[in-house]
């Protein structure tokens, strides 16, 4: 069973890979520096931040609180393109899927596929802001891909289980904008983790809060060249693998099904 | 069952859930729960139906409108999953439905033709290799590198029904659409979709215009409220499905 699944992968993989470029394409067709925007626009919005934060008094209690602010920012910001582009990728897609057999976890899959590669150029920009820092590099960097790769798996997981949803019930995508905000204010993106870490409930939230744990990890890696313990890592790749099989779960029960529904 | 049936559909049953309102909220939802007037009525559009369809057969399916034709090739096709019994297909299955499901207005007819091309499970490499006669046929030289929201209906028919047939798929499913674009250019495809009935591929054909289905198919199962009325040679259906109708 698991070997027709890899088959079928292995076939669908080139649409997969069509359908981000179409995306990439779609997103600068029309603009003259084309897909140079996508460094461009990362770059822009870090000076744009890096001015803003450093007149912010939260400077004095974080090292390197502008790139604090942005590490956090951009981690979350995939996290919620990733997502939303998810939630709608099903329901989007659904003429297509009337008329011809195409596994139908593709589209949840590409969409957040097609956000980590924003987000790597992203990274790419942080890399060019931070040559104007001075921040040692530290050989930790390299491992940033452990983060970044448990963030994919979780968002995928995630994803599935917001597409799923909201081809059952449109006014998810209403609830879903306010629940990223709240997310993201649960997140510790501007302010850093002591300031809420003796609040009772909401303390206790940003805590289990699984955004919490790769945002931070990353930025130990990347930001304070220090290597979390493997008990930080366990738990984020609990986190990971949790949310995947889950998602994974969901979308399978519910893919037969919710055909009928758009 | 013997061992040259492509395409296998074991007794066959789908049953839609019909709610009285269409309840896609979470209020709408609730409030039903509470008020408990969440009902749904539930139809079968395909009923015990079961067809065994040979490598190289032209299978026709005739009915009325909503008798369960449709419904029947998505089953075939694998967008639907029945509700009870199994169908299986044995090979590639090329829909001709809907001609250009899939194309992206944004991009150029090049890009929409590798877009296409995949989704329909063909690899790089094979479209590469097919490019150029999919253009030859579509007679869309010059417009190659144009975006296709500035294509006239005729010549994105035209792109799409390239592209369903540049190759002879093992099983070909057409729905209604055996002709599209201008008149030159129908003459053209029913010529090609003829070149795929010599016995390679197998075609399964919906139509409610009996003289195509007389004209082409050798065995016709008819369709009446999801349930078979009748399944044969094709004189022999035709005739019965006409005197009734």
């Amino acid at each position: 069973m698991i070997k027709t699944y890899i088959q079928t992968f292995q076939k669908y993989r080139y649409l997969l890979g069509n359908l981000i470029t179409r995306d990439l394409k779609i997103k600068y067709r029309r603009s003259v520096l084309g897909l140079l925007w996508s460094l461009l626009n990362p770059i822009l919005m870090m000076l744009l931040l890096d001015a803003v934060f450093s007149m912010l008094i939260g400077a004095s209690e974080i090292e390197n609180y502008p790139l604090y602010v942005i590490l956090g920012q951009t981690l979350f910001s995939f996290f919620s393109e990733a997502t939303n582009g998810a939630l709608e990728s099903v329901v989007g897609s659904s003429a297509l899927m009337k008329k011809i057999y195409v596994p139908k976890y593709v589209f949840p899959l590409e969409k957040v596929l097609y956000s980590f590669i924003n987000l790597l150029f992203s990274m790419l920009a942080v890399l060019i802001v931070l040559m104007f820092k001075p921040i040692a590099a530290s050989f930790t960097m390299f491992l940033i891909v452990i983060p970044l790769g448990l963030l994919l798996i979780f968002t995928i997981g995630f994803g599935f289980i917001l597409a799923v949803l909201y081809s059952f019930f449109r006014d998810i995508k209403h609830l879903y904008s306010v629940l990223i905000l709240a997310w993201m204010y649960l997140t510790p993106v501007i302010y850093p983790l002591s300031i809420v870490e003796n609040t009772p409930v909401v303390g206790l939230i940003v805590k289990f809060n699984p955004l919490t744990w790769y945002i931070t990890y990353f930025r130990d890696l990347f930001l304070y060249g220090t290597i979390p313990n493997l008990t930080t890592t366990l738990i984020c790749i609990a986190y990971s693998f949790g949310m995947f099989i889950l998602g994974l779960f969901v979308f399978r029960k519910a893919q037969d099904k919710f055909i009928l529904h758009l | 069952m013997s061992s040259n049936d492509v395409i296998i559909v074991d007794n066959v049953t789908m049953r839609f859930r019909i709610n009285n309102e269409k309840v896609d909220s979470i209020k709408e939802f609730l409030i039903r729960i509470v008020k408990r007037s969440l009902t749904y009525r539930s139809f079968n559009a395909l009923e015990d139906i079961s067809i065994n369809i040979k490598k190289g057969e032209v299978f026709g399916i005739i009915g009325l409108n909503g008798s369960g034709k449709s419904t029947l090739l998505k089953v075939i096709s694998g967008i639907y999953k029945p509700t009870k019994g199994t169908s299986t297909a044995f090979g590639t299955i090329s829909p001709l439905i809907e001609l250009g499901a899939g194309f992206e207005d944004e991009l150029t007819a090049r890009e929409n033709i590798f877009l296409n091309g995949s989704i329909l499970g063909y690899s790089k490499n094979f479209m590469l290799g097919v490019l150029d006669e999919i253009v030859d046929f579509s007679e869309l030289h010059e417009f190659l590198d144009v975006p296709i929201k500035n294509f006239s209906s005729g010549m994105r028919a035209r792109l799409g029904f390239a592209i369903a047939t540049v190759i002879k798929p093992e099983i070909l499913i057409v729905d209604e659409v055996l002709s599209v674009g201008d008149y030159r250019f129908q003459e053209k495809s029913e010529k090609r979709i003829t070149e795929l009935f010599d016995g390679e591929t197998t075609v399964i054909i919906v139509s409610h215009t009996l003289r195509q289905i007389e004209r082409l198919c050798t065995r016709v199962l008819w369709l009446e409220d999801g349930k078979e009325v009748m399944c044969g040679p094709t004189t022999e259906v035709c005739k019965a499905y006409k005197t009734q109708n």
